[in-house]
């Protein structure tokens, strides 16, 4: 029972409690940079789940035998042969979205989120518990591009997923789209809000001030 | 000679590595919270910039291309699938080796801003550069004038964000926007400004 709960706090933890993204800063870069539209965003975290969960495994099977002198270059090594089998796999399945992401696929290769699960879980922990806490990382990573890639396409054309939600002004509808929306600002003021929001609600991740301001007496009339 | 000069200006304003292409933002928002460390990872990153892209422009052209080897005898194989794996060596090895070069003749640049070279191996600005490299066929020539363009515009970039967040830390500000929210605000911001330089040089 003990066993069971444990997997599943690993699970949820970094859903949103210990989002990598919102709280930890690991992998941003692609979490920005394929958000326009949903179908990309959805097909990156689907990439991510798949490299992050494979690659823990395989550490974590061989964590007895890497040096810990050459470990860095061993890991990279394991997630970006794996990188490659799903670079070539959406190539050839998936070719048309594979074309919009264009290189951020292969930089799933230095996504920081990847190498901080293999370095600082996997590399300590048995398979089941590393792949299950990878899958977790992997899941928070999703959902926070999930979140970001809807607004920013139901905003910036109406549409979500293709399906066409808001009937924009052209089509005769009332919509405006937002132009800004596919613009590489709006993901920055997105994300921005993103993490204001979650660490309003969960006060423990707000980061400390580094200059306390002087108090200042108030004096009463 | 303007043909360099446009991919320069283009790597360094308008195809900014952290501001319009988001990369190497955990580094960018990780270091910038110091001027001082922002300017040592600047310098960093144009040094490494500069000389592992058009070094791996060279082992693409000579070894991965598809038909490149047929100076071997092997004029119908394509390896261009195998580049991510050699430009990941690549890069490693190099920041080994300038690490360990400053380290034995500059003690003193290795102190100011050696720390940040590790960092930059698995840093995706680095490696993007060489992909993108690939992708839009740069010569050696242009590689050079690209990776140090888009080293440039990164340095700019982080500098600028350095010298904006030492202020707004005696800023007065909501707690769940303190640090890595207001970072973000910040950014977009920047990113806004910098939209403005993407009709300066003709495509």
């Amino acid at each position: 029972m003990a066993g069971t709960a444990r997997y599943w706090t690993r699970l949820i933890e970094p859903l949103v409690r210990q989002n990598p993204v919102t709280l930890q800063i690991l992998g941003i870069c692609s979490a920005l940079a394929v958000t326009t539209t949903l179908d990309t965003a959805l097909t990156m975290s689907a990439s991510l789940i798949v490299v992050i969960v494979a690659s823990a495994g395989i550490v974590s099977l061989i964590r007895r035998h890497i040096p810990s002198s050459i470990r860095l270059i061993v890991q990279i090594i394991i997630v970006a042969s794996l990188v490659i089998v799903i670079d070539q796999f959406l190539q050839a399945y998936f070719f048309d979205i594979s074309q919009r992401l264009s290189v951020y696929v292969s930089l799933i290769t230095t996504n920081c989120l990847v190498l901080g699960r293999t370095e600082s879980f996997a590399r300590n922990n048995p398979p089941l518990v590393s792949m299950t806490d990878a899958f977790g990382n992997g899941l928070g990573y999703a959902l926070v591009l999930t979140i970001i890639g809807a607004v920013r396409e139901m905003f910036g054309t109406g549409r979500l997923l293709g399906y066409q939600l808001l009937p924009t002004v052209d089509q005769g509808g009332w919509f405006e789209p937002l132009n800004l929306m596919l613009l590489a600002p709006s993901a920055f003021f997105l994300l921005g809000g993103l993490v204001w929001i979650v660490r309003s609600i969960w006060r423990e991740q707000a980061e400390p001030s580094e200059f306390d301001a002087p108090k200042v007496e108030e004096t009463t009339p | 000679m303007s043909g360099l000069v446009d991919i320069f200006l283009r790597a360094m304003f308008v195809d900014n590595m952290p501001l319009t292409l988001f990369l190497g933002l955990c580094t960018f928002l990780a270091l910038s919270r110091r001027t001082e460390s922002a300017v040592g990872l600047g310098i960093a990153i144009i040094a490494v910039l500069g000389i592992t892209v058009p070094l791996n422009n060279l082992i693409y052209s000579t070894f991965l291309a598809p038909g490149a080897l047929s100076w071997a005898g092997y004029g119908a194989l394509d390896l261009s699938y195998l580049s991510l794996l050699a430009f990941i060596g690549v890069i490693a090895a190099t920041v080994q080796l300038i690490e360990m070069l400053l380290d034995r003749f500059l003690p003193a640049v290795h102190a100011s801003f050696g720390v940040f070279l590790p960092l930059l191996t698995v840093q995706c600005a680095i490696l993007a550069g060489s992909l993108f490299m690939v992708e839009r066929r740069y010569d050696f020539v242009e590689s050079v004038a690209f990776g140090l363009g888009s080293g440039a515009g990164f340095a700019l970039a982080v500098i600028l964000l350095g010298a904006l967040r030492a202020r707004l830390a005696y800023a007065d500000m909501p707690d769940g926007l303190r640090g890595l929210g207001i970072a973000f605000i910040l950014t977009g911001l920047m990113s806004l400004g910098f939209a403005a330089f993407a009709q300066m040089v003709a495509t």
